[in-house]
């Protein structure tokens, strides 16, 4: 050649030269094309060194043009929307791309790290291992060293400003691939009207069409492919989606597919997500996923300019780039020779195929033979040259029972090596469904077996060879995916393909001999992301790891961002060797999603800043909003939990609503608290078997407290419930378990009591609740209603008026949750908020003051009013919380009547309910949770008394006050019992859980 | 006695009759609310024909269906399967005190159980080219026109939260529309959901027919 030879060939591709890229690599400023991925472009630019490796930090190059990649992870992008360890081989060029290498410092051409590789026998297999179990507790000085080495690239410190999406989709037939075998399965399912997906994770539909340069009825193939695509567009029910990786299988046919929807720019454009998650319910899927190169192992065959056959034809057709002037072939079987044929025929200098073959023949060889090619048989590349790039090869005959190659040395410059040892198809999916696999000895690759869930392998994932068969497996299955989903369908007519070559058979040799044995020069790589030597393997298995799981975990070999798609079967393969057995023996490692990386924000989706989680707010909400009140969730609510104002903190805020409450009045949003409409003859039946206490006496307009028990005798919820008509109850629940004791009482009717004539409707939300509490209650009532006598002998405690409050239809609760006079209005949900601005108006001269759920915790602490939940965790009956009187034991049957009579429910000494006061003059609170003991000068271990269940600071007490559970806590009023806390031990006394009008006084005013 | 009090719907402080547009031009998402519409719980045994004759009756002939998952519509009244015993009635705004007790009055005697909820829910709805591609970010279940056909209703989730969707076009317009009975405390949460989901096709809100109480259902 005269003329400068330019890498990027002028001709051909599917690149726009007319479109030209500018990017940025490692600060270097280069320019590509419309078309190209990182790594072609990087590759026409003749840049070769990409990456450091991960334990030797070797210098290393772009060995694959596909998913497979383990060399070439790249950090993407800058700032906010940087992506570490992303693969160059399929990051699709943009204008204003910018990508820097990792693993290295201070530069990819001189980095540090690689002196690992001068202490390489320091690194053994296991070396983390090795390094944890010694010296003991350096594994603390070990850590910060191995983090800073391992972990590739850097996740971005700043939140993702992109949006990520997720959606659900159904379909007919899933097809994973839209190479040959899944264009020709998409078009006969789509054909026969099913509803299809087709998926395929590069930006163009295609596959190995894209770069082979095949023909299909004498014409490039891509024009069928084209053809395809076009029919397919126009099927209503097909939908086609490129950049789209299949990355996971679940049961009951369900597949995860991740959409790079705008990953080929540099932003999204507005409203656009960046990448979307697809969650596909398939009746049928085809796999039609492919096979990967495997690569060959032999010495030193991590230099950059070692590259798989395929993915340099495939640069070359695909992207117009020669990944080389001057080119060896390394190969155990035939199908390496097209790629070394197309590269020779793009211009590409062929300086020799060495084939392991003794005797390699057919028509492929024949072909390399006729055009003047050297090829070399029986012999194989014992060493590679170069540092950065590769300059040459040594070669050398092959020995029958030797696993040294001394003989007939021959060394031959280059600047690629070609390899191929085969060619794996790709399982992950098939395996992830939970297909069994079987192991061919032929191709030396494990192939679908028998389906476990409904799903068709079609094409080279399934082990076809010849183009035409993958159309015609393709085809097949598709037809029949859609014939298994109700359509009449048949494989529809397909074009014809050059007839393909007889193959001959291809040699398996696992580790290739170099002049030395296995370790003792130069690696044999066999996982490049691992940096896993095939004598790393052979130490592993000779120190007893005969599991390929175990060995997988020892050598770290096949793990990583690529999960060793060019290298396990290399390493199980060196397993069985080692270990005296059959391939199929050992088996495979587990296949897990993801099939490649997905990002963290594609799961995310959008569930992230406000969308993270439903919010439920009160139909007085924006009241509250306004009034500045700090809110608390609880489950999905938000409830205001205090209103401080201008300069209040929270105890400031708490002790200014405490005051009002008791000595004024308080207002409270409650519409939270769950309501359930019991309706039907057997309501008071319901009632009594499902509460501890007496319903069918209850007059009309009563309301009664009651406990919910479980079957075990527990305290399940509790609430006041309202006897509305003579059939008709409304049932009060906690806020947390609104939706749990609906389904329970659902259940119930349902399974148990199937005899009783009630049903059941929520009408938690049907109402808006105001609580006004305190002192001035009803003097602030009086003032909004003519129509309900509020008299305290017309409106007794614990009933119920029907009226008008503030002009609206209400329903009015003389109840009590603080221990003050307490009415709760209940108005339609859609005047909540002008019944709350109209008792604020109304109480405006009465003092009346907004309180939220702290100081409602403090008041119902002060009555000694337990929370279920707080004071209860799962294993507190009644009798433990004082409240026997609840349990009416006549009854012939209640739910948890039956547990309570457990002997250990009768235990004397079971924990109980207490009030604690502490010293006189002590003004700091007792924890929550704090334990108490008996002794305060025991040291632990010491018996436990017990625990603080609510611990407040009481305004009306001017004191702290507590609740506990005490072991035989009853029979200990007055005893002094202490707390164990870091700074202190708090003494306190036991007393009755009521500090505040134990008469009940204000209650019932 | 209510007229003069205000009423506040579950999305009023959204502004959404501000933003309301007749013409959602190249929006492919069109959301819209019908505040208020009267919805009531209806329980009864499907087997006892007597209850399910005298629902009908008082439903101006609308009877309940006993097929899973349709809803009858009718001109005044949509009537959903929620159950094997369950139905919601969905009527015209300012419609329910009346309906409620005339429903009540005639299914008690037969075992039937009514119960007003109508402001337990507003309802969203959901319309234009490409609702389904909307809807389909938060719904698990399938939208394809042939397997959510018109009057299917279905009790989900969308986006976490439970609804209650009704396919509510008739198929015969170019573009599809669902109905979207939602929880009053989290509709605020799903309205901010759809128009968040609906951003990459265009989002315009649109006017709902019935504003005013007593216009048609449809």
């Amino acid at each position: 050649m005269t003329a400068p030879f330019d890498l990027r060939r002028p001709e051909g591709g599917r690149i726009d030269r007319a479109r030209a890229m500018r990017f940025v690599f490692d600060g270097a400023g280069y320019s590509g094309y419309a078309g190209d991925t990182l790594a072609s472009a990087l590759l026409a630019n003749g840049v070769r060194l990409v990456a450091r490796s991960f334990k030797y930090h070797r210098p290393r190059g772009i060995a694959t043009a596909g998913a497979e990649e383990p060399n070439a992870l790249v950090q993407l992008r800058g700032n906010a929307r940087s992506e570490p360890n992303i693969r160059a081989t399929q990051v699709e060029l943009y204008d204003g791309l910018v990508a820097a290498s990792q693993n290295r410092w201070p530069s990819l051409e001189l980095d540090l790290g690689a002196l690992n590789s001068v202490f390489a026998k320091l690194l053994p297999a296991g070396f983390y291992y090795k390094t944890f179990m010694w010296p003991p507790g350096f594994w603390h000085f070990y850590e910060r060293l191995v983090r800073r080495m391992a972990g590739m690239g850097r996740a971005a410190d700043a939140s993702d400003p992109d949006r990520y999406d997720h959606r659900w989709a159904h379909c007919d037939v899933l097809v994973v691939g839209a190479g040959p075998s899944g264009l020709a399965a998409a078009l006969a399912a789509g054909r026969a009207g099913a509803r299809v997906i087709l998926c395929d994770e590069q930006a163009e539909p295609g596959g190995s069409l894209l770069g082979s340069g095949a023909t299909l009825d004498g014409a490039p193939a891509m024009q069928w492919a084209g053809a395809v695509l076009a029919e397919l567009g126009a099927l209503p029910d097909v939908t086609v989606l490129p950049r789209t990786t299949a990355f996971g299988y679940y049961d009951h046919n369900a597949l995860g597919l991740v959409e790079r929807v705008a990953d080929h720019a540099a932003e999204p454009l507005p409203g656009q997500p960046r990448q979307r998650l697809w969650l596909v319910r398939a009746r049928q899927v085809v796999l039609a996923t492919g096979a990967i190169e495997r690569p060959l192992v032999f010495r030193d065959n991590d230099r950059p300019g070692v590259m798989l056959a395929d993915a340099a034809r495939t640069y070359l057709g695909r992207y117009a780039v020669a990944c080389g002037r001057r080119a060896v072939l390394f190969t155990n079987n035939d199908h390496a020779y097209d790629a070394a044929l197309a590269l020779h025929a793009g211009g590409v200098d062929l300086a020799a195929i060495v084939d392991l073959r003794a005797e390699p023949g057919g028509l492929r060889v024949d072909a390399a033979r006729a055009r003047g090619l050297r090829v070399i048989a029986g012999r194989a590349v014992t060493a590679t040259h170069g540092r950065s790039s590769v300059t040459g090869v040594d070669i050398a005959r092959l020995q029958e029972g030797s696993d040294l190659a001394v003989l007939d040395r021959e060394s031959i410059a280059c600047d690629l090596v070609l390899n191929s040892g085969g060619w794996t198809p790709s399982v992950h999916l098939f395996s992830q469904s939970g297909g069994r696999l079987r192991y061919d000895e032929a191709t030396g690759a494990f192939l679908p077996g028998r389906a476990v869930q409904a799903v068709r392998a079609a094409g080279s994932c399934n082990g076809a060879v010849a183009l035409k068969d993958c159309l015609k497996q393709g085809a097949a299955a598709g037809a029949a995916a859609a014939g298994d989903c109700g359509f009449a369908a048949a494989p529809p007519a397909l074009p014809a393909a050059e007839p393909e070559p007889e193959s001959a058979p291809m040699r398996l040799l696992w580790v290739v001999p170099s002049d030395a044995p296995v370790g003792h020069k130069g690696k044999h790589f066999v996982d490049l992301q691992n940096d896993v030597t095939a004598a790393d393997l052979r130490l592993a298995a000779r120190e007893g790891y005969r599991s390929v799981e175990h060995l997988k975990r020892y050598t770290t070999t096949g793990m990583g961002t690529d999960q060793g798609k060019t290298s396990n079967l290399a390493a199980l393969a060196i397993l069985a060797e080692a270990t005296g057995r059959e391939i199929p023996a050992v088996g495979t490692t587990t296949f897990r999603p993801p099939y490649t990386p997905v990002a963290m924000g594609a799961l995310t989706g959008r569930t992230v800043g406000a969308l993270l989680d439903p919010a439920r707010w009160t139909p007085i909400h924006r009241w509250h909003v306004r009034a500045g009140a700090v809110f608390e969730n609880v489950g999905q609510w938000q409830r205001a939990r205090y209103y401080p104002q201008a300069g209040e903190d929270m105890h400031r805020a708490l002790a200014r609503e405490l005051h009002a409450a008791r000595n004024a009045v308080g207002i409270f949003d409650a519409s939270t608290l769950g309501k359930i409409d019991v309706k039907g003859p057997d309501a008071a039946r319901f009632l009594d078997l499902v509460y501890t206490n007496s319903w069918s006496k209850l007059g009309i307009g009563r309301c009664r407290y009651g406990f919910m028990l479980r079957e075990d005798g527990y305290v399940f919820d509790d609430g006041v419930t309202t006897r509305l008509a003579d059939d008709h109850f409304l049932v009060s629940t906690t806020t947390g378990n609104a939706a749990p004791v609906l389904s329970w009482l659902e259940d119930l009717l349902q399974m148990e009591w199937t005899e009783l004539k009630v049903r059941l409707t929520s009408v938690t939300e049907e109402y808006a609740v105001v609580t006004l509490s305190g002192p001035f209650a009803r003097r602030v009532l009086t003032e909004l209603t003519a129509d309900i006598d509020l008299e305290p002998k017309a409106f007794p405690f614990m009933s119920l008026s029907h009226g008008t409050v503030a002009g609206i239809a209400a329903r009015v609760f003389r109840v009590s949750f603080t221990g003050e006079l307490s009415y709760e209005v209940q108005v339609k949900a859609s005047y909540g908020l002008a019944l709350w601005n109209a008792c604020m108006e109304a109480g405006e001269k009465y003092g009346i003051t907004p309180y939220g759920t702290e100081a409602m915790h403090v008041l119902r602490a002060e009555k000694g009013y337990v929370i279920v939940g707080q004071e209860t965790d799962g294993t507190v009956t009644p009798y433990d919380l004082g409240m026997g009187w609840i349990v009416n034991d006549n009854k012939p049957d209640f739910i948890g009547k039956r547990g309570l009579r457990r002997a250990d429910l009768q235990r004397p000494d079971r924990k109980q309910l207490v009030g604690l006061r502490l010293e006189a003059g002590e003004r700091r609170k007792l924890p929550e949770g704090a334990h108490l003991v008996a002794d305060r000068d025991a040291v632990p271990p010491m018996p436990m008394l017990g625990h603080v269940t609510s611990s407040y600071w009481s305004v009306a007490l001017d004191a702290p006050i507590a609740l506990a559970m005490i072991k035989g806590g009853r029979a200990r009023m007055g005893e002094t019992v202490y707390a164990p806390l870091p700074d202190r031990v708090a003494a306190a006394t036991v007393v009755e859980p009521c500090f505040w009008d134990p008469e009940g006084k204000r209650l019932h005013g | 006695m209510a007229d003069a009090i205000p009423r506040l719907g579950a999305l009023d402080h959204l502004g959404l009759a501000a933003r309301a547009t007749a013409e959602p031009g190249a929006a492919g998402v069109w959301l819209g609310e019908r505040r208020f519409l009267a919805k009531i719980n209806l329980r009864g045994d499907p087997q006892n024909a007597a209850f399910m004759q005298a629902a009908g009756a008082a439903l101006d002939g609308v009877q309940p269906t006993t097929a899973p998952n349709t809803a009858v519509r009718a001109a005044a009244i949509d009537l959903l399967w929620l159950g094997p015993d369950e139905w919601l009635v969905v009527a015209a705004a300012g419609s329910e005190a009346a309906l409620a007790a005339r429903l009540a009055a005639a299914v008690a005697p037969h075992g039937g159980t009514v119960t007003d909820v109508t402001e337990s829910r507003t309802t969203i709805t959901v319309s234009g080219p490409r609702a389904r591609d909307a809807l389909a970010k938060g719904c698990p279940i399938d939208l394809h026109p042939r397997r959510f056909r018109p009057g299917d209703c279905a009790q989900s989730l969308l986006a976490r939260v439970g609804v209650i969707l009704l396919r509510a076009d008739d198929a015969t317009g170019p573009v599809p529309r669902f109905e979207l009975h939602v929880l009053r405390s989290m509709a605020d949460y799903l309205w901010r959901f759809l128009e968040d989901a609906g951003q990459e096709y265009g989002v315009a809100v649109v006017e709902s027919e019935d504003r005013s109480q007593g216009s048609g259902i449809r």
